[in-house]
């Protein structure tokens, strides 16, 4: 059974409230049933953890020492490294938050293979191996066999390579696979029906169920990574969260040879002004990402340049186990590749730019979000370093996909 | 009487040490380099896929760098792979990249609790041996499957204690017992041993040798850890050698049913 053939049988709303509603007893609960070795928390036990009275000083700080120890316990003092490769920022969807939104008079551009390839030495040269290649989503800018040419491209210098586009189908996911890729990310950016539906105007994405199953269609198209995430700043959280765990406990049970890794992107500014529904503040993050260690004990959870230097590095002992550095959101940002190709679209298509447009833009394709953190990636590892962590840049291997 | 004290023989080489130690988890290659040292052990297991195998000696895939290679046995291992295919794929490009025919099959198709597939690992040790590695398999503790892999040539069988990094002990002894008794290749107790003590036991039991990685590399100081399992390994041999005393339910022991024979 699929993840979207099961969302609405849930009991997601009531788990939602029995989090508003949680005691300090059921809080600590959750707490010691994490605390016995080899127990697994119930969702129910989760939704006690995100509560609001989980984020209370004594559960707080309990939640956040049992993160850590069990971070350490399973995946050691290293910190594993990806780097974002934006190919693309066309698209076809209407998305009220994105900064891609088809109808924002951006510029854009598609990267060539050749363009691509540079791009990705610049960030292998700075000692990645582990790269996500993201695009919007543009059947025809980025169609399937692009996405295979782009991963056969990289193929030789990169052992791990992973996708962050527009869902497909699994017959057009299998020669990606085969090209080279193993990673599979989806965000679902909101597990609301209502929100879901406001948000997205118009496009494929709009049909919430295609994008719910999308990761299970990777799975059986042979990905052996899939990442998960929603969206923050859209519906409240602690109702994501729980639809969140309860999508990450079925990839679990359904999709078992499959590496699992979640993310809390909160929302940033960017292109088309949008503010943000609701509002997650640190204390809330801190406390989404613990529970989600608690509950997941030996899923990566990953952590991108969305959040400032101080924060980033107050979560590093909390749960955090992949981490990007150095980031750009714009196809181009990391070497200025695509400059000459720049334009705007209209409906989805292109046409020539206005020169001042062009000026006003400093001749950058432009970025999806502004990222916070602006550090170098050697600087994160020395941080990493200073704190004790081992940066693992290389942690696969070629040989070890689809021949 | 005991057993006369004995090196541990795997594949025509001696070793002094009955701890192998991992690589995984440690805060620095400096920190790794230095419990390797205090533990005393002669062989050390590195997941190929952490390794640099393109022999361009990439300085962000360094961590073969800090294994002396004068110093240990290198038994790189194929963590990662989820089947057979994976598994000697990864295998042949190891050995050329590092020179070592020694290898630790591992193929865990679930990464959750990374328990070993038994039948992709018959298949792959198989075809290995034939190709000339000295493969020590790793395994659920399962007897048989030990002494089908014996059969294909493999050099030792490594069953688990508990799942990897799990820390919890020996929770597979009733058939660890087994395979032990049946073994004609050492038995390395490999997973889940979580304190010094969880290893003296394996020893005790019988088993050969341990393989242990979070416990030191995750522990506060991993330097002075290294050194009390080497202590533990080295205890539990000894114990082992020389025979423990049976276990007894009751202090004194009566003879409610021969007493009255001794009556007059």
């Amino acid at each position: 059974m699929s993840f979207s053939s099961e969302f609405d049988s849930l009991a997601l709303a009531e788990l939602s409230t029995f989090s508003q509603n949680a005691t300090a007893a059921d809080v600590e609960t959750a707490l010691a049933r994490s605390q016995t070795n080899g127990k697994r928390l119930s969702l129910a036990n989760f939704a006690a953890l995100i509560s609001p009275a989980a984020a209370e000083p004594p559960y707080l700080e309990a939640l956040a020492r049992q993160s850590h120890e069990l971070t350490e316990k399973y995946f050691g003092r290293v910190m594993r490294f990806f780097a974002p490769l934006y190919v693309s920022n066309e698209c076809i969807n209407i998305c009220k938050y994105c900064g891609f939104s088809r109808d924002n008079p951006i510029l854009r551009v598609t990267l060539s293979l050749e363009q691509v390839a540079t791009e990705a030495r610049y960030l292998h040269e700075q000692g990645f191996r582990h790269i996500l290649l993201v695009a919007g989503e543009h059947p025809h800018f980025v169609s399937d066999n692009y996405l295979r040419d782009c991963v056969a491209r990289l193929r030789g210098d990169w052992p791990s390579i992973s996708l962050e586009v527009g869902p497909l189908e699994t017959e057009q996911y299998v020669p990606i696979v085969q090209a080279g890729a193993e990673g599979l990310v989806v965000y679902q950016e909101t597990y609301d029906r209502g929100v879901y539906d406001a948000m997205h105007v118009s496009g494929p994405k709009k049909d919430m169920d295609w994008r719910l199953d999308t990761l299970e269609r990777g799975y059986a198209a042979g990905f052996k990574r899939l990442g998960i995430g929603a969206l923050l700043g859209l519906a409240p959280w602690r109702n994501e969260a729980i639809a969140l765990a309860a999508h990450a406990a079925h990839l679990l049970r359904k999709c078992w040879k499959a590496q699992l890794t979640i993310s809390a992107p909160r929302l940033r500014p960017a292109a088309g002004e949008f503010e943000p529904l609701v509002n997650m503040n640190d204390r809330e993050l801190v406390q989404f990402i613990c529970a989600l260690r608690l509950a997941f004990p030996e899923v990566g959870l990953v952590l991108s340049t969305r959040e400032s230097p101080k924060l980033r590095d107050n979560l590093i002992p909390l749960g955090i186990t992949l981490m990007s550095a150095g980031s750009h959101t714009e196809p181009g940002g990391y070497t200025g590749q695509g400059k000459g190709e720049l334009h705007v679209t209209k409906g989805g298509r292109m046409v020539k730019p206005s020169a001042p447009m062009i000026e006003s833009e400093g001749e950058h394709a432009t970025v999806q979000f502004e990222i916070a953190d602006n550090r170098s990636p050697a600087e994160v590892a020395a941080r990493l370093e200073q704190m004790g962590y081992e940066t693992v840049w290389k942690d696969w291997e070629s040989a070890l996909n689809e021949a | 009487m005991t057993d006369k004290p004995q090196k541990l023989r795997i594949a025509n080489r001696d070793f002094n040490s009955r701890l192998i130690m991992g690589t995984g988890k440690f805060a620095s290659g400096e920190i790794m380099a230095a419990a390797l040292e205090a533990s005393g052990a002669e062989m050390v297991t590195v997941a190929l896929r952490r390794a640099d195998l393109s022999g361009q000696r990439d300085k962000f895939a360094n961590i073969l760098t800090f294994v002396d290679a004068k110093k240990y046995l290198l038994l790189p291992n194929t963590s990662g792979a989820r089947n057979a295919e994976e598994a000697c794929r990864l295998a042949r490009l190891g050995r050329e990249a590092t020179g070592s025919t020694w290898l630790k099959l591992e193929i865990h198709p679930d990464p959750r609790y990374l328990l070993p597939d038994p039948i992709e690992t018959l298949k792959a040790a198989e075809i290995l041996v034939k190709e000339g590695f000295t493969v020590l398999p790793y395994i659920n503790a399962d007897p048989v499957l030990a002494k089908r892999l014996e059969d294909a040539g493999c050099a030792t069988v490594m069953p688990l204690g508990s799942p990897i990094g799990s820390a919890r002990g020996i929770e597979t002894r009733a058939n660890i017992e087994i395979i032990i008794e049946q073994a004609t290749v050492p038995v390395v107790v490999d997973a889940g041993l979580g304190a010094p003590s969880h290893a003296a036991e394996a020893l005790e039991m019988g088993a050969d040798a341990v393989l242990v990685n979070t416990a030191i590399a995750v522990a506060a100081d991993p330097v002075r850890m290294a050194a009390a399992f080497q202590a533990a390994v080295e205890a539990g041999r000894a114990a082992y050698e020389v025979g423990l005393a049976p276990k007894r339910k009751e202090a004194d022991a009566t003879s409610p049913l021969t007493g009255f024979l001794n009556e007059s």
